[in-house]
């Protein structure tokens, strides 16, 4: 009891602490203009009374995360019931049936989806895939790869500026676009890896930050070629055949192309983590002096994660520029770098269910829930450092791939060394 | 001769950690290299794995059968390549991954399949995969490691852990075996069951075996040469019972046990 | 005065401010080895909560001088303030955890700062007041420097002069020079690895929050967003300069800005930001331990 009552005394003094700390910025708001100042005295209590509950939730949580404390009555119960629910979901999706059904009733589901709602929600739910997308691009980087990249968004640009720009002198279509954005994205890629091969890992996140700025300043600036902050009007749509399509019917037309790319890259991305390529990868990410020591070429390895991941940011941004007819650099900033991550990291680094989930919810929650739009990023921020303190492995965490290796195939193994045995012995 | 390292010199900045070091080893052999702390063991270890890049000095290595070669400033993938594999002081498994998958990673080297191959499963890829997990499987059911091949590494019990690196290092097919302190931190069950292990890979796989070791009675029963690093230099060199009796030797370990 | 003279005093002011922020990037950086992506928002908070109060101050009808100095200190102690308590929320519980995780968390830090002020005050600019005073006597010199220039060279040489001192020669600099080059040797030899750490962080904020306000009433306005670029060209003047080294990042500052100055008053301003992007790129490729840093082996 003593001891509560002192945890509820440290949050109490965290509290007053948070309290002070935001004082200024949270309470002032001074008009320069007419001289005045607003005391805005009650977002001092949301502060006291804010830090006040997550400082018991947070020290609570640490507690439990270091096993200072464990749950006890009716946390303990509850706790107790939904690890072994989470338990229970995850051998009922490990069973190759359970799967099979899940992924064609989503797949059903996500066909009937733009003729069962309006061009609103499809326009969104496109949103919302082409993060999908983007998603696992970036995942391949950082959830396999481990290196930190925090300048997706510029391949997204490069795909879609390659298309605008293709398109506006050249004249190429969009279908030519999407293998030559894809393909120019991952080459810039493997272009600012090249710099950073030799180095340690946090200089890549700063390399790839000054890169993605690199390139949005020059898409800003060079007026004559880009249109500058202005950007690119009237691209033209994707086309099916010649057919004249009308708006609703373009939409749902891109909405097939999104989906079909996402079936794409989930489909590549799985047979890429469970290779050779895959496991060295992950083993790079997880002790990278090892990995060398095991014969792995880190360059390679570190090179083709870059090159592969980036291809996926081109691929939808074609898309993006086809299906907005307007790009400008505005669309590419740092920030959108840092969506993209939140969504690979909240979901859960390396796991595809985990970045699916991720980048739909991200996307899709702040849609829907207007009010919290203005948050969404403050929220984001904050989600970010929860869980890298508490959840580093995301909401679904990625599990490698058990070999499932029948008795019979042991059994030949163990015979199979026998004989090399005796070979040897001869 | 698998190895044969001639004045090898390494400095950091001002310091010289290994200083004009000759050692070799023959084919078969088991040679153990010992030493007060900072003698700079693990350092002429990451000299010779490709980890550092030598400052003076030379290092040829070779398979049995064939020609030794210059190893000296490659990569570490390389000189693994090449036929050198090692173990770390402190364990640096891959803690997510699983076992097997560890050992599969050693097997890396050998392998071909690339990224087409990967995305499209061809035959050729999906043979190679297929190979490459029974072969990893035969090396852990050699190591005893089989029963936990789909478990994550990081549950393994310690000792474990210490001979799955051993697992991993073996499927590189190396010709010499390096083991940073492979005994460290294990009781004296286990240290007795990695003497035997020991031993057999060397009979068993037609290996050489070079080991940094603290654990004494280990090194005296298990290793049929023995060099003495103190100061980045070498002091002595020889059999066991020699090296010993050396009293330059026990002048560098003053205080420790020596004849435990 | 000629143009020349003109684009390398410029160049300096930059060089100045850089340097206040590299700073705590660097004494960070040498301690727990973490890029500190949200050490630019202390920068910008320590600006904004000196706008706010010298706007109350001048409300209150305070003279010049009293606004100067007492907005300053207290903008200075609250950005400490927030710098101590985001490495005790964000990077010491995950002190021992992955590198990534800590950098994912300085993201989210300063996404997360960055945020909280554009809410609760506000994303347009604001006009920054004049709260350095006129300094007559400088007219008196044989270039034209501002006062605000002035300021900034005074102080920025007076914060240098004083973190050496305090580095070299005090208890907590030594303390923090044996953190630096081994954190579990430094704790058997009775160091609290903990203060030092939280000092660092004191020290680096209260020095960027300097920077934040002198720089604002130079340029006389401020936003939200100021803290991404000018801590992204910071963390490249320490880069340049040799992460982990104070000299180094004082010289990498000025080297940086002087660039920057001279490539935009000569070449084009357009591509202003560019320049430091280019620079970071280049010396990454050439000389990655940087100008004054020493090449580190990693420990296997």
């Amino acid at each position: 009891m003593t001891q509560r009552l002192h945890e509820l005394r440290r949050s109490l003094l965290v509290s007053l602490w948070f309290m002070l700390l935001t004082f200024p910025i949270m309470v002032i708001r001074v008009n320069t203009i007419t001289g005045t100042i607003r005391w805005r005295w009650s977002n001092l209590a949301l502060i006291g009374i804010g830090s006040f509950v997550i400082s018991v939730v947070w020290r609570y949580a640490m507690q439990r995360k270091t096993g200072e404390v464990r749950a006890t009555g009716v946390f303990a119960q509850v706790g107790a019931r939904v690890g072994a629910g989470a338990e229970k979901v995850r051998t009922v999706l490990d069973s190759p049936k359970v799967r099979v059904r899940l992924v064609s009733g989503l797949l059903a589901a996500a066909v009937a989806y733009p003729f069962l709602t309006s061009m609103y929600h499809t326009n969104i739910m496109i949103t919302a895939l082409t993060y999908v997308v983007l998603g696992l691009g970036l995942n391949i980087i950082i959830g396999l790869g481990g290196m930190l990249h925090i300048g997706y968004a510029a391949f997204y640009a490069i795909g879609a500026y390659s298309y605008a720009l293709l398109n506006m002198y050249f004249g190429i279509n969009f279908w030519l676009a999407l293998p030559i954005g894809a393909a120019l994205a991952g080459l810039f890629s493997l272009l600012i890896g090249l710099p950073t091969l030799r180095l340690r890992g946090d200089y890549l996140a700063i390399v790839t930050l000054a890169f993605a700025e690199i390139t949005r300043l020059v898409l800003q600036n060079w007026q004559q070629v880009t249109g500058g902050a202005a950007g690119i009007p009237n691209i033209p749509r994707p086309q099916l055949f010649g057919m004249t399509m009308r708006l609703h019917q373009t939409t749902t037309f891109v909405y097939f192309i999104m989906l079909a790319v996402v079936i794409l890259t989930i489909f590549v991305v799985h047979r890429l983590e469970n290779s050779r390529i895959g496991r060295q990868w992950v083993a790079m990410k997880e002790d990278y002096i090892a990995c060398q020591a095991m014969g792995v070429s880190i360059a390679k390895a570190k090179l083709t994660a870059l090159g592969i991941g980036a291809v996926w940011g081109g691929l939808v941004g074609v898309i993006f520029a086809a299906r907005t007819t307007f790009i400008n650099p505005a669309s590419f900033t740092v920030w959108e770098s840092v969506i993209i991550l939140s969504t690979v990291v909240l979901g859960g680094m390396g796991s595809i269910p985990g970045v699916f989930v991720g980048a739909l919810v991200l996307m899709l929650l702040p849609e829907y829930l207007r009010p919290f739009a203005q948050y969404r990023m403050l929220i984001f921020g904050a989600l970010l450092v929860t869980m890298m303190v508490f959840r580093p492995g995301g909401f679904i965490k990625k599990r490698r791939k058990a070999y499932t290796i029948t008795e019979a195939e042991k059994q030949s193994v163990i015979e199979a060394g026998a004989e090399a045995d005796e070979d040897t012995e001869e | 001769m698998v190895l044969d390292v001639q004045k090898l010199t390494m400095d950091f900045g001002g310091l010289r950690a290994v200083d004009h070091v000759d050692l070799h080893i023959q084919h078969g052999e088991i040679v153990a290299l010992i030493g007060p702390n900072g003698a700079g063991k693990t350092t002429f270890f990451n000299c010779v794995t490709g980890m550092y890049k030598p400052t003076g000095g030379e290092i040829k290595a070779g398979r049995p059968e064939a020609e030794i070669q210059s190893i000296k400033g490659l990569k570490p993938h390389i000189i693994t390549k090449h036929g050198l594999a090692r173990t770390f002081q402190n364990i640096r498994l891959f803690p997510e991954m699983t076992v097997l998958e560890n050992v599969m990673i050693g097997r890396d080297c050998r392998l071909k399949s690339g990224i087409i191959g990967a995305i499209f499963r061809d035959p050729r890829t999906r043979a190679e995969e297929a190979q490459v997990v029974k072969d990893s499987l035969l090396i852990l059911d050699k190591i005893g490691l089989a029963q936990w091949a789909n478990e994550a590494a990081m549950n393994l019990p310690y000792g474990a852990q210490r001979r799955l690196e051993i697992a991993r290092a073996l499927a590189t097919e190396p010709f010499l075996l390096l083991l940073d302190e492979p005994a460290a931190g294990m009781n004296p069950h286990e240290t007795r069951q990695l003497v035997e292990l020991i031993r057999r890979l060397r009979d068993e796989e037609n290996l050489s075996i070079f080991l940094i070791e603290h654990d004494m009675s280990l090194v005296m029963n298990l290793s049929e040469r023995i060099y003495v690093m103190d100061y980045g230099k070498l002091i002595a060199s020889g059999k066991p019972e020699e090296v010993k009796k050396d009293p330059v030797v026990i002048k560098a370990y003053l205080g420790e046990d020596v004849s435990a | 005065m000629n143009y020349f003279t003109e684009v390398v005093l410029s160049g300096l002011t930059r060089g100045s401010i850089y340097a206040l922020i590299a700073l705590g990037y660097t004494m960070v950086y040498g301690i727990i080895e973490l890029i500190n992506f949200a050490h630019g928002e202390i920068y910008m908070i320590g600006a904004f909560t000196a706008l706010i109060l010298a706007s109350v101050l001048t409300i209150f009808g305070f003279n010049t001088i009293a606004i100067l100095f007492l907005a300053s200190i207290i903008a200075i102690v609250y950005s400490a303030m927030y710098g101590y308590t985001m490495e005790k929320v964000a990077y010491k519980p995950i002190r021992n955890s992955q590198r990534l995780s800590a950098l994912i968390s300085a993201i989210g830090m300063s996404m997360f700062l960055q945020n909280y002020v554009r809410i609760a005050q506000t994303s347009d600019f604001l006009p920054f007041p004049r709260i350095i005073p006129r300094f007559p006597w400088l007219s008196a010199l044989p270039i034209s420097m501002s006062s605000a220039q002035f300021m900034i060279f005074a102080s920025t040489a007076v914060v240098m002069v004083l973190l050496t001192f305090l580095i070299k020669f005090t208890k907590i600099g030594k303390s923090m020079r044996a953190a630096s080059q081994d954190k579990v040797m430094a704790k058997l030899l009775g160091v609290n690895v903990n203060k030092v750490i939280s000092v660092t962080f004191i020290i680096g904020s209260a020095t960027a929050a300097l920077g934040g306000i002198l720089i604002s009433s130079y340029t006389g306005q401020i936003n939200f967003y100021i803290g991404f670029l000018a801590g992204i060209k910071a963390f490249v003047a320490a880069v340049l300069g040799g992460i982990g080294s104070i000299p180094g990042a004082v010289l990498g500052s000025f080297v940086l800005g002087l660039t920057e100055s001279l490539g935009a008053g000569y070449i084009s301003s357009d591509y202003e930001d560019v320049f430091a992007f280019i620079i970071l790129a280049v010396i990454l490729i050439v000389k990655p331990a940087g100008i004054l840093g020493k090449g580190q082996i990693e420990k296997v």
